[in-house]
């Protein structure tokens, strides 16, 4: 097997690079002339993310805030800068720097790895290939610096820190190659770095001095990577493995209808989402998977466009299905002059393989899935409606109880007691009970609720359940349950809110918050 | 000929076709639950008449062991306001990782969801809740409701908050209320199991009647403490059958593949037993 070969690619000025191409000016030129600097905002005010050539000149250094860059250069000009937008051009350069090797992975915020093993001859050796990344980078105006080393934090380390173009070979001595790097060429933190600063510790090669035994105790709390310079050390000389996560391109399955004459009816309309339908399931069968979510897109003749969005319970593949869900969204659509173009996208599709299709009449007979009936009912009553009760660590009664989506897996949970007797309802909102007559222990044996009275004729209780003091203030109080039946044999859960002579408010008041069966 | 529709009508209703009402008898289609609003005693007896029919369905050969259907509760908001939701901690054992529970703004999306929750396979039973006799549940929609369920064999009850027994095509219309609950063995003063008088005032294979049901180790027990139905014709038709000998007095009437001994033992003397047709097998 060929040894392992990881290209890193930095682009060193990415974020200024980028503005300057919307700004269609070369490099120092133009715009890009004078000193700028893109920034993000922080809680103290705007901070430096990046600056220009002339900017640097002028003395503004990442990371420091506007204010102070503008006693330093008063002319220095201020753009809002963009990381989302960074991060997305990193991901389309990700997949286009592919060219280069199988798979590539993303180094944020401005960095890219790409795995070259054994394919650095098709280029016509490593050396061609790295004046290959300079040269397409180059060509598409981005300021980049590149290095091949056996394993990925050897080559951030060398297109980061070292010689311009290094290559490191696989028969070198990595350790002797590397111990003049400074030890922030290891990926750490920058804490981490101020301490390892503080040791006196700043080549790579003088970590080898101090002793890994002093470094571990030094350092054994730290388990991240990116805080712990013993496991980056070790990822750098490869000593123990570095997962990466490659960036997989994925086609988002699209079909579309451009229409010769716009519609206008809905009848029609139907035809051509029918037909959109059956060409989706077949997209997705090819790719052997289901949908999740559709989006329909219908551009008007007036240059409106109107989106009806459908999520699904389950990945599905079933034209029908689709089209009788999107039929429900569509009473409401206005065609205006006329529909020319529908389009409908799967934006989030889920493996599904292939099996045997479901026969109309077999579906007749044996009704829907249960799948399908979440789908229906999310459609025409909205997702929050279709809920399964769910658990939830408090021993409050209306906390310990959470709603999620029908379908999702149900997350491991403590059972609930056997013992206690909860009752079959509960009510939004415990509500206030007016106590007519209290026997001398604290219980009613008349309450008034919802304008009619109730007589007490068996109780059980109290079950006293805390405050969660560390959820709610300190003022918050306790609650004696009692389990009731009353004269007409009706069953309820009613609470004492807190008791008296608990210096947390005046008399308790009483609530009843469950129906019992 | 009218004297002959009168014979046929007079035919189906007399005790020696139409059997009384026990437990165990399997699902009806649909069924209707009229109970007040201010107890869970219409939800309670729907989840026991709901859980006692499917306990003793038919299984089929080759079924799986265990029935991991979902179970569906529907409400409308108006219900969820009056009576609070399902609370898992107290929901029944079996149901409580299986329940999906189905929130409906209006009446009209209520019946559409219980019409789309009976047509779906991978359901055992639907519980409705809606509150009062709404214009969306006229006889059409009653009629589709248990057409579909009859037709896909998933039984719905619906259970109606403070509602006017107007028309519906339900096949047991019953009325709910609670009843004062056996007094328990370690604890006489606390609340016991779940009771609940239970008058069928409508049924289409059975005779009226009125029970008092409470639900015993995981089976529902019926208890009929008045002996004959009140309306005048019934009981004429009834006065010559052989349940009317067992007479006077308290009749229990129990699912006679498990008769329970605790109960038995807890109503003294004057209780029979009765097999499934109806004949006296204890007391």
């Amino acid at each position: 097997m060929a040894p392992r070969r990881i290209l890193s690619i930095w682009l060193a000025a990415f974020a200024i690079d980028r503005w300057r191409l919307a700004e269609g000016c070369a490099r120092g030129e133009g715009a890009d002339a004078q000193p700028l600097a893109l920034i993000t905002e922080t809680a103290h005010g705007p901070r430096i993310q990046s600056t220009n050539f002339a900017a640097r000149n002028a003395g503004a250094r990442i990371g420091i805030m506007l204010a102070d860059a503008r006693t330093l250069c008063p002319s220095i000009v201020a753009v809002p800068g963009d990381p989302a937008g960074d991060l997305a051009e990193l991901e389309r350069l990700a997949a286009w720097a592919m060219r280069w090797g199988p798979w590539s992975a993303l180094d944020p915020p401005d960095g890219l790895l790409v795995d070259v093993t054994a394919v650095a001859h098709l280029f016509g050796g490593e050396a061609k290939l790295l004046a290959d990344v300079y040269n397409a980078f180059e060509t598409r105006g981005f300021a980049v610096r590149a290095a091949i080393a056996p394993t990925a934090g050897a080559a951030w380390a060398l297109a980061h820190y070292g010689p311009e173009r290094s290559i490191l070979a696989p028969q070198d001595d990595m350790e002797a190659r590397l111990s003049d790097l400074p030890v922030a060429a290891l990926r750490l933190d920058d804490d981490v770095l101020t301490v390892l600063r503080r040791l006196g510790l700043k080549r790579l090669g003088e970590l080898g001095t101090v002793g890994r035994d002093a470094l571990h105790r030094r350092f054994r709390n730290r388990k991240s990577p990116a805080a712990n310079p013993l496991v980056r050390m070790d990822q750098l000389l490869g000593r123990v493995p570095e997962p990466l996560l490659p960036v997989v391109p994925q086609q988002v399955p699209l079909v579309q209808r451009r229409l010769m004459e716009p519609i206008r009816h809905r009848a029609l309309l139907d035809t051509v989402l029918g037909d959109l339908a059956a060409d989706m399931v077949r997209e997705l069968e090819g790719a052997g998977q289901g949908a999740r979510r559709l989006d329909l897109g219908l551009w008007r003749v007036n240059g409106e466009v109107a989106v009806k969005t459908l999520e699904l319970a389950a990945a599905t593949r079933d034209a029908a299905h689709i089209v009788r869900l999107f039929g429900e969204k569509l009473g409401d659509i206005d065609a205006g002059f006329g529909i020319e173009l529908v389009r409908l996208r799967a934006s989030w599709a889920e493996p599904l393989p292939a099996n045997q299709a479901d026969i109309e009449a077999a579906a007749e007979r044996h009704g829907t899935s249960l799948a399908a009936f979440v789908d229906r009912l999310t459609t025409r009553l909205g997702p929050k409606a279709v809920r399964r009760p769910v658990l939830k660590g408090s021993h409050l009664p209306e906390r310990s109880q959470g709603w999620q989506p029908a379908l999702d897996p149900e997350l491991p949970s403590q059972e609930s007691l056997r013992f206690h007797a909860r009752p079959l309802k509960l009510l939004d909102r415990a509500e206030t009970i007016a106590v007519l007559y209290a026997t001398p222990d604290g219980l009613p044996q008349r309450f008034r609720w919802r304008g009619e009275v109730h007589e007490i004729a068996r109780v059980e209780g109290p079950e006293r359940i805390a405050p969660e003091w560390w959820r709610e203030r300190g003022t918050a109080r306790l609650r004696d349950y009692y389990r009731i039946e009353d004269d007409a044999g009706r069953r309820y859960w009613i609470y004492r809110y807190g008791i008296a002579g608990d210096g947390r408010g005046g008399a308790p008041e009483w609530f009843l918050q469950g129906l019992y069966a | 000929m009218i004297p002959d529709a009168f014979d046929t009508a007079a035919a189906l209703a007399s005790p020696s076709q139409a059997e009384r009402w026990r437990p165990g008898l399997g699902a009806v289609a649909q069924s209707e639950i009229f109970a007040s609003g201010r107890d869970g005693s219409g939800a309670g007896a729907a989840l026991a008449f709901a859980l006692d029919a499917w306990r003793c369905r038919p299984r089929a050969e080759g079924e799986e062991a265990e029935d991991r259907r979902a179970v569906v509760w529907v409400q409308t908001r108006a219900a969820v306001k009056r009576g609070g939701r399902p609370f898992r901690a107290g929901l029944p054992q079996e149901i409580r990782h299986r329940l999906i529970h189905v929130l409906a703004e209006k009446d009209e999306d209520a019946l559409f969801a219980l019409e789309e929750a009976v047509r779906c396979r991978d359901i055992a039973f639907v519980i409705g809740e809606i509150v009062g006799s709404p214009r969306a549940l006229d006889f059409t929609a009653s009629r589709r409701l248990t057409l579909a369920a009859e037709r896909h064999g998933v039984p719905l009850t619906l259970v109606r908050l403070d509602g006017t027994r107007d028309l519906s095509s339900a096949r047991q219309r019953w009325a709910v209320q609670a009843a004062p609950s056996a007094r328990p063995r370690w604890n006489r003063q606390a609340p016991g199991v779940p009771a609940w008088q239970a008058e069928l005032f409508r049924a289409r294979s059975h005779p009226p009647g009125t029970w008092r049901l409470s639900e015993d180790a995981g089976t529902l027990v019926a208890e009929r403490e008045t002996p004959l139905p009140v309306r005048g014709e019934d009981t004429k038709g009834w006065s010559h059958s052989g349940l009317a000998e067992v007479g006077e007095g308290r009749v229990a009437i129990s699912n006679a593949a498990s008769p329970s001994p605790g109960f038995a033992s807890s109503f003294g003397a004057s209780v029979a037993i009765l097999s499934p047709n109806g004949e006296r097998v204890l007391g």
